[in-house]
């Protein structure tokens, strides 16, 4: 393995470890807020008991993803110290207001988990509807800089130098608004999908559950608002990408010729050597249309782009059409909930629906990981699109391969204690029509 | 007015030492679940676990805040630190997560309590590693023994830190750590034994930090020689000395006639002195010899809009950390209110 392989798939699998948890620290928040919420509106003791179950899995969540997220900040500098002392100045920006916002985040967090008995409830929702803020904002600020990645901004080259750097510029980059609407969206999304699915299987079980009812009901709101709204972000970042980043969006697409009507290529194979998408539906037109509101418009394929310049056209297309396809399965599921909400008496009463729930309670999350993939490897071959190549951004430490497998490893065993801890929690779940909250239960 | 460049290092500094005070106590905490000993262990152990479970993610985020400065205003510093030190960062790395995940699992774990051992274990062996490694990396950046690589670069170069002086650095940040907690400690409890417990050891932690302190001034000779010179031969140097002995001896009497507020307040002003004065005497490099704050700098337009990110940031940080510690430091901890 080469060197550079190894830091590719160490920051690759240290990002896309982080991202379930950053995700789950910004949906749940507004899950435990919104039951508490609940609570002291309608002064239901299942509604408290609810929040603090939740609040509880968040716990040891919140804590994983702020110890990876650590290891990232140190990460950029330790696989990527050019890319970072070439670019630091111009994307330090984002990160700092991160800073603040993941203060805020960890601040309000520790009032939330260990304050139940210590404030006023009013106080106590307080905290949780600031984490949910902050916690939101720190995501969209990270992705600010990651968009400036895609589609660099607020400097000008001078002799493969910057200069003339204006952060704000660099901040609110092309990219930044549609991709981090998009992750914001996917977060609310996969999170309630998630827990929708774990309170969906209990309810296959214990169908009369008030716990289980309450819980999904709230999971599919907040998933499913997610889930509704993610093809019109899609729409919008798709957009972006087709003007600022065409070879991405050709990759995407699986694009490799230039021309008027594009077709959309659903599924399919692109084949790098024969340069076209085998085994694809292909919808004359439709791309041209999505990309630019014209079904005859010119897309640019690959072909306009040198050989050497291409990303891994293969997993990027496959990555996407995955992406794509489970968010539609989500957005369905997402209005057949609000259908059965609207014209049945209870959105927990079909085992059918709640089978459904239960089959796509992992979308979110995979889609998240192909989404990611696609943003990333279709940035390939540069770090900084067009200006850096990650090639040139590489650490000069030698044997990068025992880093890669140090930190995999320790991942891997984390996963793995984490999913054992979840399952014991969800396990403990109170049964019956009519839970009974223990008296003052200290929630650490 | 001081330059852009020299406020943000005041910034980061500002920050170090709030992580230090804070997070450092943290780590502290670890160490002395580690060597939590005696009829009351069991008890220590619970004191250190409620003490810093609310507010240990927030101290944490300082560290982060150092990082994030250091990488936008001095963005070459960072690329420096990072490529030669890449294996003690990483091991520091290893020592952060282990010691966050293995805490929180071990209140989180239902399974009985022999589990809790082993997580209690590793966050406690990994709260003792963690503050060596930090030491370890501002003893390397200050000893004068990193240059920025060349176009071949062996593999003895990303050792460079492992040499006694980082080393000893290493171990006097591990012993400000546990003497921070030890003396905090003994204002988390009504409990007169467990305050006790933590009493001995803080004064304990005060007699071997001067030892420490000692060992690294003897150690600098050799292997920091320029910044040896600065704490040796400065104007500021020697009443800077006099301070932090006089702080570190009125922690001693204070604990000794068990004023923890007094002892709290002077230990906290000891450790401020030490790390002040190590920023005045590494000033203006961050890394020795190769970069300072100017010529690592920077553009002009990314530091101010950084300062003002941080006055903003500030704004809602120091009220929000205010009633975090509000919440949890600012009653007695022995008798919570509970409801139910």
């Amino acid at each position: 393995m080469s060197n550079l392989l190894a830091a590719r798939s160490q920051m690759a699998m240290s990002l896309a470890f982080h991202i379930v948890f950053a995700v789950v620290g910004m949906g749940m928040p507004l899950l435990m807020a919104l039951s508490e919420w609940r609570w002291l509106r309608g002064g239901e003791q299942v509604d408290l008991l609810l929040a603090k179950r939740w609040a509880k899995g968040t716990a040891v969540l919140f804590a994983v993803g702020a110890v990876s997220g650590t290891v990232l900040s140190f990460e950029l500098g330790l696989l990527w110290p050019k890319f970072m002392s070439w670019a630091g100045a111009i994307i330090g920006m984002p990160f700092s207001l991160e800073g603040f916002a993941f203060f805020a985040e960890a601040i309000f967090l520790g009032v939330y988990l260990y304050g139940w008995d210590r404030i006023s409830p009013r106080a106590h929702l307080t905290a949780g509807v600031l984490v949910a803020i902050s916690g939101a904002t720190s995501g969209m600020f990270v992705v600010f800089a990651n968009a400036w990645m895609n589609t660099p901004a607020g400097f000008i080259l001078q002799n493969g130098q910057p200069a003339d750097v204006r952060p704000m510029a660099a901040m609110f980059n092309p990219s930044a608004w549609p991709q981090s609407i998009h992750m914001l969206l996917a977060a609310y999304a996969a999170t309630g999908f998630v827990v929708a699915g774990i309170h969906a299987y209990a309810l296959l079980g214990d169908q009369h559950n008030l716990f289980h009812r309450r819980a999904l009901q709230l999971a599919l709101l907040v998933g499913g608002i997610g889930a509704v709204l993610q093809p019109l972000s899609g729409d919008f970042l798709g957009k972006a990408v087709a003007r600022h980043q065409p070879v991405k969006f050709a990759a995407t697409e699986g694009q490799f010729e230039s021309e008027t009507h594009a077709p959309l290529h659903i599924g399919g194979w692109p084949d790098t050597a024969q340069r076209r998408t085998r085994y694809a539906i292909e919808i004359p037109g439709l791309l041209s249309f999505l990309a630019y509101d014209d079904s005859s418009a010119v897309v640019r394929g690959l072909n306009e782009f040198p050989r050497d310049e291409w990303p891994p056209v293969a997993p990027v297309h496959v990555s996407f059409q995955i992406m794509v396809a489970l968010g539609f399965a989500m957005t369905l599921v997402a209005l057949w909930a609000a259908w059965r909400q609207w014209r049945s008496p209870s959105i927990a009463g079909s085992r059918v629906f709640l089978r459904a729930v239960v089959a796509s309670a992992p979308f979110g999350f995979i889609a998240i990981e192909a989404g990611w993939f696609v943003t990333e490897l279709g940035r390939q071959p540069w770090i900084i699109q067009g200006v850096m190549r990650t090639a040139d951004a590489v650490t000069p430490m030698p044997g990068l391969i025992v880093p890669f497998l140090t930190i995999t490893l320790l991942y891997l065993v984390l996963a793995a204690i984490v999913i054992m801890l979840l399952v014991r929690q969800v396990r403990e779940s109170p049964g019956g029509r009519e839970p009974q909250p223990r008296g003052g239960e200290v929630v650490h | 007015m001081p330059s852009l460049e020299t406020l943000l290092g005041g910034v980061m500094m500002v920050s170090l030492t709030f992580y230090v005070l804070l997070a450092g106590a943290d780590y502290g905490g670890g160490v002395w679940d580690l060597f939590a000993s005696g009829l009351r262990a069991k008890g220590q152990r619970e004191l250190i676990a409620k003490a810093i479970a609310p507010i240990w993610e927030a101290n944490h985020v300082w560290l982060i805040l150092v990082v994030v400065v250091l990488f936008t205003a001095f963005p070459q510093a960072y690329a420096l630190i990072s490529t030669s030190l890449h294996v003690a960062l990483l091991l520091l790395l290893l020592g952060i997560v282990l010691r966050g995940s293995a805490f929180i699992f071990r209140a989180n774990d239902a399974a009985p309590s022999q589990a809790h051992g082993r997580w209690g274990r590793i966050f406690a062996v990994a709260s003792l590693g963690t503050p060596i490694l930090l030491g370890v990396v501002v003893g390397a950046i200050s000893s004068g023994s990193i240059r920025a690589p060349g176009e071949h670069v062996e593999l003895a170069y990303f050792f460079i830190w492992v040499a006694p002086f980082p080393f000893a650095v290493g171990l006097f940040a591990l012993v400000l750590f546990a003497l921070l907690a030890a003396v905090y400690l003994t204002l988390e409890t009504d409990d007169a034994a467990l305050q006790d417990d933590f009493r001995r050891r803080a004064i304990a932690c005060e007699v071997v930090a001067a030892l420490v302190a000692l060992v690294v001034f003897l150690l600098s000779q050799q292997d920091a020689p320029a910044i040896r010179e600065r704490l040796a031969n400065s104007g500021w140097a020697w009443p800077l000395q006099f301070a932090t002995a006089l702080a570190a001896l009125s922690t001693l009497a204070a604990l000794w006639a068990r004023r923890f507020q007094l002892a709290r307040f002077c230990a906290a002003g000891q450790v401020v002195l030490i790390l002040w004065g190590w920023a005045l005497a590494q000033y203006p490099y961050l890394v020795r010899p190769e970069l300072t704050v100017h010529d690592s700098a920077a553009p002009q337009a990314t530091m101010r809009a950084l300062l003002w990110a941080l006055a903003v940031g500030v704004v809602v940080l120091f009220p929000s950390y205010w009633y975090l510690f509000h919440v949890f430091k600012g009653r007695t901890q022995s008798s919570p209110v509970r409801h139910g």
